[in-house]
C-alpha cells in the first residue's frame, strides 16, 4: 500500500466511518464551491477616502513609508523624490507592468529603469501592487512579468505603486480581487502579501528592520 | 431564596492545616444570610487523583461528594481550586454516563467558590471588617482562569475599613504549586515560586492574601525561607476579621 | 533528533543552573507576552476570530481524507507534484530523492518545525548535501549545533554576546576590528554571508503554515523574507508540510491569519504571507522550475478520533510556550525533542509515545494560562491530563508514588478513618512545628522542604473543632 492510501485510509476510518460517505463529500465540495466567508473586522469596513486613511495609518505603524499622488503622471517624480530623501541611486528594477511603464518618465529625466527579474544587485526594486488592506496596511502583490518576485526581496529598499481603488477593507475582499485575475480556484504562482519592511527579533527579541527582504517599504498611492 | 442553604466544602487542606479559614467562611456566609452545613462525609475534591490520572478513584471520590452535598442550596468552597474541580470537572467526569450524567450536572450547577458566590450570588457588596494595613492579592490559576474570579475579592477588599490594596507585578502568574507538581518537579516549582516572592516583596505589602490555601502555603513557605517580611493569609480571614490566629507558617 | 524527553527532570536542572540561559529566558517574557495582549485588546472580534478559527479546523480535520484529496488534485492541476510520506524516514528519502535528481549541493531551508521532526539536516550533510539554515534565528543555532528552543524564536536561549563568539569563529573572512557588539552588527553580517549562499542554492525547502484545499496553495508566514529567497531563487522548491496543515479556502486561511500573528509576536500581520501555486508559469521571469510538497504523517493519523484530535488544530504560534511559567523557567531544550513548552507536552507523547514523552504532560501545574491565550482554543491542560490518565493505566508512574496515591485515595473514601488520622498526623505536625509554627523540615516532604518552610498546621482539624463547636452550640 502507498503511503498515500495507508494515509487516507487511516484517516477515513478514524473520522468518517460513521457517516454517509456521499454526505461528507457534498459538505466538502460545497465549502470549496462556496468559500464561505467568516468574521470581518468592522476595523476596514469604510468608505473608500477612510479606507484609504486606515491603509496609510496601519501601513505607517508598521515602518511602511507612503505618499499619495493624484494620477500615474506624478508616480515618476514620487519615485525619484524618494530616492532623493533617503539618498539613494537613481535607478529602480522593475517588471513590465503597463501601468508603470505608462508612467510619465519623462518627468524623471535622472531615473534608470531595469527590467526584468533583480540578480541582487539593485538597490531599489519598484513594483505595482494588485490589491492593499487597509485592516493591516497589507499589499497584495502577484508574480508574473509584470511584476517578478524577485523585485520583492532582493534589492535594498522597495518602492510599491498600487491604485486607490484596489484598496480593500479586508484580506478576503483583497483575496477576491486576486481571484479574478484567473478565476475561482486559479492562483498566480505567487502571491505575496507584504505588510512592511524584513525584520527580525531573533537576536535577543530585539526586533530589527532589514533582515533578507528590504530594509525599507515605500507606498506610492495613486488616487486616479 | 432568603436563606439558601449552603453545604460548605471546606477543602482539605483548610480542614487539616487552617480551621480558622473554614470558620472565616461559616462567618461569612451567615452573614450574607445563608444556612451552613458541614457535612461529615467530606475529605477531599479528588484532584491528586484525577490530576495523576486515576480516573476510578477521582469517581469514586466524587460520588461521594455528590451524595453528601446534592441536598443542599448552594456547595460553597473556600478555593477556587477545589470549587473548579467540582464545577467544571466532575461534569466531565461523568459525561456519558446515563446513572450519574445527570446527577452530576445537577451538582455542579450549585458549586461556588466563597468570595464569588458572596458577591454574584449572595450580592454581597459590604464587609464588616477592619484591617490596618496594606496587602497584595495573588489570583490563583484555577479560581482566576476557570472560574474568572478576579474583580470579586478585590471589590470586598475595597470594603475593609483601613485596608489599602497595592497590587504586585503579575498576580495573574501562576506560584508553583500545581498540587503533587510543586514536590514532583520541585526545583522548577521552586524557580516560578522564587519569582513570584521576588514580585510579592516588590509589591511592599505587609500581607499576601489569596483564595487558595495551597498557593498561600507555598508562597508562605517560601517567604519564610527567604527570610521575608510579608505575611500571608487567606482573603477569607481578613474579609471575616478573623484574625486572632497567626499569620500562615507564622510563630504562635 | 536524539530524545531527551525522559531525562526531563535533568534537563530542567541543568538548565536552571545556566546563568546565559536564565538571562535570556528573560526575553520571552519581556518579548512576547505584552505585545500579544495589545494586538489582541486593538481587535474587537478577536475573541469571536478564535472561535472561528477553532470551528474551521475542527470541521476541516472532520473531513481532512476529502480535503487532503481535493489539495493534492489542485496541487497537480497546477503542475506541482505531491508525495506522501507516513514516517519521517519515507520524508527524508523522499527529500533527498528530489535533491539527487537535481544534483543538489547545497539546500537552502527556511524555517520549518517538520524539517525538525524529520531531523533532514544531519541526514542530507550525511549524504553530501550541505543544508543552510536561513532564518536568522536557525542559522546561528545551526552554526551552534542546537536544536531549536522555541518554535517561533529558535535562538530565544542564545544572548548576543554568545552569537558574537560564534560568528567571530564560524566566519573566517571576518576583520579582526570588525564590531559586532550589537544586534545590528550581528543581523548585518548574517545578511551578507547568507546573501550569497541564496543565489547559489540548487534546491530550496520551506515549511508551511497553511495548505489551501480550493486552490493548491502553500502558504508560509515570516517576518525576514528568508522564505522567499529560498523559495524563489533556487531551481527547486520543496515543501514540507504535515498532513493537518490543510485550511479549506482563502476565506478560511483569512481567518486564521488574524489570530496567528498577533498570538505569536503581537504583530496584526507577519511581514511576509506568501501563497505558492505550483511551480514557474509560462512567461514568468523568476521562480521554481520544480515544485514538491512532501506531505508528513508521522504518528498524526494515530491522534485523529481520539482525545488527542484537538491538538492538531495548533497553528504554531509559540503564545502557550510564551505564557507558560515552566517554560520561562527551563526554556525550550529542556523538553528534549522538537516541541516545547505546552504544545510540546501534548504533542511529544503523542507522536513520540508516552514511555519517552510522559515526563512532559506531568510537568504542569495546570496553571491554565496556556489556554487562556492559545488561538486555537486548544485545551492543553486537559490533553495533558488525558496523557497522565494513560500513563496511570499503563502504569508508567514510579511505584512510590502509585502506591502514595492508592493509600491516600483508600482513606479518602472512607471520611471516618480518613478524619482520625488526620487528626492525629495534624497534632503530630503541629507539635513538630513547635513555636515557630513552621517546619523547615518534614518526615517524606523534602521535595517541599528542600526549598521552602512547611507552615504547620493549626492543631485541631476543621472538622475536629466543628464538631465540638456543633455540641456546644446543642
Amino acid at each position: 500500500m502507498s503511503g498515500r492510501e495507508a494515509i487516507l485510509g487511516k484517516i477515513r476510518s478514524q473520522v468518517g466511518a460513521d457517516q454517509d460517505p456521499a454526505t461528507r463529500r457534498t459538505t466538502v465540495a460545497d465549502r470549496l464551491a462556496k468559500a464561505p466567508r467568516g468574521i470581518i473586522p468592522k476595523r476596514g469596513q469604510l468608505d473608500p477616502r477612510a479606507q484609504l486613511k486606515l491603509f496609510c495609518d496601519r501601513a505607517e505603524a508598521v515602518q511602511t513609508t507612503t505618499t499619495v499622488v493624484k494620477d500615474y503622471s506624478q508616480v515618476a517624480e514620487a519615485v525619484s523624490d524618494y530616492l532623493r530623501s533617503r539618498n539613494l541611486p537613481q535607478a529602480v528594477r522593475m517588471g513590465t507592468d503597463p501601468r508603470l511603464e505608462g508612467a510619465d518618465w519623462s518627468k524623471a529625466p535622472n531615473l534608470t529603469r531595469d527590467v526584468g527579474p533583480s540578480d541582487g544587485s539593485d538597490p531599489v526594486g519598484l513594483s505595482h501592487a494588485t490589491a492593499g488592506v487597509a485592516e493591516t496596511g497589507t499589499l497584495v502583490l502577484t508574480s508574473g512579468s509584470d511584476n517578478p518576485t524577485t523585485v520583492n526581496f532582493l534589492p535594498e529598499n522597495h518602492i510599491i505603486v498600487i491604485d486607490a481603488a484596489d484598496i480593500k477593507g479586508d484580506y478576503e475582499s483583497a483575496l477576491d480581487q486576486v481571484r479574478s485575475m484567473a478565476g475561482k480556484g486559479l492562483m498566480p504562482r505567487t502571491v505575496n502579501m507584504i505588510t512592511g519592511p524584513s525584520r527580525s527579533g531573533d537576536i535577543e527579541q530585539t526586533i530589527l528592520l532589514g533582515a533578507h527582504g528590504p530594509r525599507s517599504l515605500h507606498v506610492i498611492v495613486v488616487e486616479g | 431564596m432568603s436563606n439558601p442553604s449552603v453545604g460548605l466544602f471546606v477543602t482539605c487542606l483548610v480542614d487539616l492545616f487552617r480551621p480558622n479559614v473554614g470558620f472565616a467562611a461559616v462567618d461569612l456566609l451567615e452573614k450574607a444570610g445563608c444556612v451552613v452545613s458541614v457535612p461529615p462525609a467530606q475529605t477531599c475534591c479528588g484532584q491528586p487523583a484525577y490530576n495523576s490520572g486515576d480516573r476510578a478513584d477521582t469517581r469514586a471520590i466524587a460520588e461521594q461528594v455528590i451524595a453528601a452535598f446534592e441536598k443542599f442550596d448552594y456547595v460553597v468552597a473556600p478555593s477556587g481550586s477545589c470549587a473548579a474541580m467540582l464545577k467544571k470537572h466532575y461534569p466531565e467526569l461523568f459525561a456519558g454516563d446515563a446513572a450519574w450524567e445527570e446527577r452530576a450536572n445537577a451538582f455542579s450547577g450549585k458549586v461556588f467558590e466563597l468570595v464569588s458566590f458572596l458577591t454574584d450570588v449572595m450580592f454581597v457588596s459590604d464587609v464588616d471588617a477592619h484591617f490596618d494595613g496594606s496587602v497584595t492579592y495573588h489570583d490563583s490559576c484555577s479560581g482566576l482562569r476557570e472560574l474568572g474570579i478576579s474583580r470579586q475579592p478585590r471589590k470586598l477588599l475595597a470594603q475593609v475599613d483601613g485596608l489599602e490594596l497595592k497590587e504586585m507585578k503579575d498576580p495573574d502568574v501562576c506560584c508553583g504549586f500545581g498540587g503533587t507538581f510543586c514536590v514532583k518537579y520541585s526545583d522548577i516549582s521552586n524557580a516560578i515560586v522564587a519569582k513570584k516572592t521576588d514580585n510579592v516583596e516588590a509589591a511592599q505589602a505587609d500581607l499576601l492574601l489569596a483564595g487558595d490555601l495551597g498557593c498561600l502555603m507555598n508562597m508562605s513557605g517560601k517567604l519564610h525561607r527567604e527570610g521575608r517580611n510579608t505575611k500571608a493569609r487567606h482573603v477569607a480571614e481578613v474579609l471575616a476579621g478573623r484574625l486572632d490566629v497567626p499569620a500562615i507558617g507564622d510563630s504562635k | 533528533m536524539k530524545i531527551t524527553t525522559p531525562e526531563f527532570k535533568e534537563n530542567a536542572v541543568k538548565a536552571l543552573a545556566n546563568d546565559n540561559l536564565q538571562k535570556a529566558l528573560g526575553n520571552v517574557e519581556k518579548g512576547f507576552i505584552g505585545k500579544r495582549q495589545a494586538a489582541a485588546d486593538a481587535l474587537p472580534e478577536f475573541e469571536a476570530l478564535r472561535d472561528k478559527a477553532r470551528d474551521i479546523k475542527d470541521h476541516t480535520l472532520a473531513h481532512l481524507d476529502l480535503y487532503l484529496k481535493a489539495y493534492e488534485e489542485k496541487v497537480v492541476e497546477s503542475g506541482g507534484h505531491v508525495h506522501w510520506a507516513q514516517t519521517a524516514e519515507d520524508a527524508r528519502n523522499i527529500v533527498l530523492d528530489i535533491c539527487r535528481t537535481a544534483n543538489a549541493k547545497t539546500v537552502t531551508k527556511g524555517k520549518s518545525m517538520i524539517s525538525e521532526e524529520m531531523g533532514i539536516n544531519e541526514f542530507l550533510e550525511e549524504k553530501g548535501i550541505q543544508p543552510i539554515e536561513t532564518d536568522l534565528g536557525e542559522y546561528i543555532i545551526q552554526l551552534r549545533g542546537e536544536a531549536p528552543s522555541h518554535i517561533i524564536a529558535p535562538a530565544v536561549h542564545v544572548l548576543k554576546e554568545q552569537v558574537e563568539a560564534d560568528f567571530r569563529e564560524e566566519h573566517d573572512h571576518l576583520p579582526e576590528g570588525r564590531n559586532l557588539d550589537e544586534p545590528e552588527t550581528l543581523l548585518d553580517e548574517a545578511r551578507t554571508v547568507l546573501r550569497q549562499k541564496f543565489i547559489d542554492a540548487d534546491v530550496g525547502i520551506t515549511g508551511a503554515n497553511f495548505l489551501v484545499a480550493e486552490t493548491g496553495t502553500s502558504i508560509i508566514v515570516t517576518n525576514e523574507g528568508n522564505g522567499d529567497l529560498t523559495q524563489t531563487l533556487p531551481r527547486v522548491h520543496i515543501v514540507l508540510a504535515s498532513i493537518e496543515k490543510i485550511a479549506p479556502t482563502l476565506e478560511d486561511v483569512s481567518q486564521i491569519l488574524r489570530v496567528l500573528a498577533r498570538s505569536a509576536t503581537g504583530q496584526d500581520m507577519s511581514v511576509y504571507t506568501t501563497f505558492s501555486t505550483g511551480p514557474r508559469r509560462e512567461g514568468d521571469v523568476d521562480g521554481p522550475e520544480e515544485y514538491h510538497v512532501v506531505l508528513l504523517d508521522n504518528g498524526r493519523t494515530n491522534m485523529i478520533g481520539t482525545e488527542f484530535q484537538d491538538m492538531l488544530r495548533c497553528i504554531r504560534c509559540g503564545a502557550c510556550m510564551n505564557h507558560c511559567p515552566v517554560y520561562h523557567a527551563v526554556g525550550g531544550h529542556a523538553y528534549g525533542w522538537v516541541y516545547p513548552g505546552p504544545m510540546g507536552a501534548v504533542l511529544t507523547p503523542s507522536l513520540k509515545g508516552v514511555e519517552d514523552g510522559g515526563n512532559l504532560p506531568n510537568a504542569s501545574t495546570f496553571c491554565g494560562r496556556c489556554e487562556a491565550v492559545c488561538p486555537m482554543r486548544i485545551p492543553l491542560p486537559k490533553m495533558m491530563r488525558h496523557w497522565r490518565e494513560r500513563e496511570f493505566e499503563k502504569n508508567l508512574n514510579p511505584a512510590v508514588q502509585r502506591w502514595g496515591l492508592k493509600t491516600w485515595a483508600w482513606f479518602a473514601q472512607r471520611p471516618r478513618l480518613y478524619q482520625l488520622g488526620a487528626r492525629v498526623a495534624m497534632r503530630g505536625l503541629s507539635i513538630m512545628g513547635g513555636k515557630k509554627g513552621r517546619l523547615a523540615k518534614m518526615p517524606l516532604g523534602s521535595g517541599w522542604t528542600k526549598y521552602r518552610d512547611m507552615p504547620a498546621p493549626e492543631g485541631e482539624t476543621f472538622q475536629a473543632q466543628w464538631a465540638a463547636h456543633k455540641g456546644r452550640a446543642k
